[in-house]
């Protein structure tokens, strides 16, 4: 079976700076088929590694009313830092909608 | 009721004059606009300067000083000048006096600061009175004090205080993003969980509508919480639009912390009232026993040059990250061994745009581009540092070889110099909170008659 990216099957996966320390992704599934989908597939523990964070890190929210996923991390790196790489956060959202989801 | 008309999400991104006139027409009880945010980075509140431009900021501001006046209504605007801190504050009380000058129409303008001596933050630090939330930096008091700016959000009691002064305008330093649009209908009895609420969905204007570019809109609260209107001709507010902007760069969606307590909308009801308005009920505001404030804190973090070559041959494309690799570690020698400076003094990266420079090492795609600009970042304690460390960087971008055998090849290089210096470079310091006795401990208010 020919494995889904998360990006071709959700509406849109957006992320954003939740204040300077925090990021903040909102998978917006579109309808409650492709949200169950996701809320099955997508493990906390598969978003950890895309990002390179600890599992336990990341806050995850399954909000079945607006057919959404959100999850909020630590920023990989804090906003503006040296090594930073997007002030703004809102790259990070594709290396999660590349992301493979488990068939 | 208390009617609350919100321009846009944040003064230098424009809004509609017409819905703005639509908002006037409808009597609002005050004007209530953001001025920034610590999004944009680091080197605002560092720098103790605005991000937007001057001439963009007064010709907003002087619309928003006349619907003040034809509304009679005070107008209030937070975290002025990008960051809040007392020399942005400065700036916008300047563009203020101009235009007042240039409408010829005195005002009261009251002043709230939120600037904080980093001493004196320092020593609370010390004394326990300055705390971390979760995923705070390490500090300690010789780093806090090292600060250029430190700023306190201030809440709706500081914003209540200065509305008590019976000013036109409000100027404030940092404040929360919801504080200024909460604090009239706080103050006038309204349903507290349904003010905040109102507030953060308010927050960024039209975002929380169809059409969100269009910016204006109307909250109304009362006793039970509030209704939204988008005022934009097409824009449209939806049960979905609303409560979904409770996501809006909200590390979690049902609970907002501010001064004094956190609001929580897990049993918020949001209910269609007609084609563009939202009513929401049901939204909790649980009070703290301490009360506390948020603090910023940026301070230097080095000085910075960047340079950077282009590189098209393919073979040097397919190879960018190890040529990079190498030019990073021959480099970093040579300054070490000519500059006589240890090894953790200075830093210098190249980051391969077009190849990965977004993710760095956790970049999953591998594909060959057609060009690679190799950035030169350099960061040392000195301008000249700085500069002289790019300057030793500049044959290795402009010559350096996959191998030894190969003839010296050339890259493009896009200006002469090469080297473009950005200055200081700042870091977000603190992810703290500060407690206060009283709600002013930490600001002060003056009052201005100008114009």
């Amino acid at each position: 079976m020919k494995l889904a990216r998360l990006g071709d099957i959700v509406q849109k996966v957006r992320s954003k700076n939740a204040g300077p320390f925090w990021l903040t992704i909102d998978i917006f599934c579109g309808d409650s088929d492709v949200y169950d989908q996701v809320v099955n597939t997508l493990s906390t523990r598969q978003v950890a590694q895309v990002f390179d964070v600890a599992t336990q890190e990341i806050k995850r929210f399954d909000i079945a009313d607006l057919n959404v996923v959100k999850f909020s991390l630590p920023r990989p790196f804090i906003q503006g830092a040296r090594v930073d790489r997007d002030i703004h956060g809102a790259s990070w959202a594709a290396l999660l909608a590349e992301s493979d989801l488990s068939p | 009721m208390v009617r609350v008309l919100v321009p846009s999400g944040a003064l230098g991104l424009n809004y509609d004059a017409v819905a703005l006139q639509r908002g006037i027409a409808a009597k609002p009880d005050i004007i209530a606009i953001d001025g920034g945010s610590t999004d944009s980075g680091p080197a605002y509140l560092g720098r103790g300067m605005s991000k937007y431009a001057r001439s963009s900021t007064k010709v907003e501001w002087a619309g928003l000083m006349q619907a003040r006046a034809d509304a009679g209504c005070p107008l209030v605007i937070g975290t002025a000048g990008t960051c809040g801190a007392d020399s942005a504050v400065d700036w916008m009380l300047d563009i203020t006096r101009e235009i007042a000058a240039e409408q010829g129409r005195p005002v009261k303008v009251a002043v709230l600061r939120s600037s904080q001596h980093p001493a004196e933050m320092a020593q609370a630090f010390t004394q326990g009175r300055v705390t971390p939330l979760p995923n705070a930096p390490d500090v300690d008091a010789a780093l806090i004090e090292s600060c250029s700016n430190i700023v306190a959000l201030a809440g709706a009691e500081q914003i209540t205080e200065a509305l008590n002064t019976g000013a036109d305008i409000i100027i404030a330093g940092r404040t929360t993003d919801t504080a200024i649009i909460a604090a009239l209908p706080l103050q006038k009895g309204c349903h507290a969980g349904g003010a905040w609420h109102g507030a953060k969905i308010g927050e960024c204007g039209a975002l929380c509508a169809t059409n969100p570019q269009s910016g204006v809109i109307l909250i109304d609260f009362d006793a039970e919480g509030f209704t939204v209107t988008p005022l934009a001709d097409g824009a449209k507010a939806t049960p979905h639009t609303v409560s979904a902007h409770m996501l809006y760069e909200n590390s979690d969606p049902f609970i907002l912390h501010e001064p004094g307590g956190h609001l929580d909308v897990s049993k918020a009801k949001y209910q269609p009232l007609n084609d563009t308005s939202v009513r929401v009920t049901g939204s909790e505001w649980v009070p703290s026993e301490r009360y506390t404030v948020k603090l910023e804190g940026a301070r230097g973090a080095g000085f910075q040059t960047v340079t950077m070559a282009l590189l098209r041959d393919e073979r040097y494309v397919q190879n960018a990250q190890i040529w990079a690799d190498d030019i990073v570690g021959k480099c970093s020698a040579k300054v070490v061994d000519r500059l006589h400076l240890e090894a953790d003094a200075f830093s210098i990266e190249i980051r391969l745009l077009g190849h990965s420079a977004s993710f760095g090492a956790l970049e999953t795609k591998q594909i060959t581009p057609t060009e690679i600009c190799a950035m030169g970042i350099v960061t040392a304690k000195s301008e000249g540092l700085s500069q002289e460390i790019a300057k030793l960087l500049n044959p290795y971008l402009l010559h350096h070889p996959l191998t030894q055998e190969e003839e010296v090849p050339t890259f493009a290089f896009l200006f002469s110099p090469p080297e473009m210096p950005r200055g200081e470079v700042f870091e977000f310091t603190l992810n703290h909170v500060l407690q206060l006795e009283n709600p002013m401990d930490a600001f002060t208010l003056e009052v201005h008659e100008i114009g």
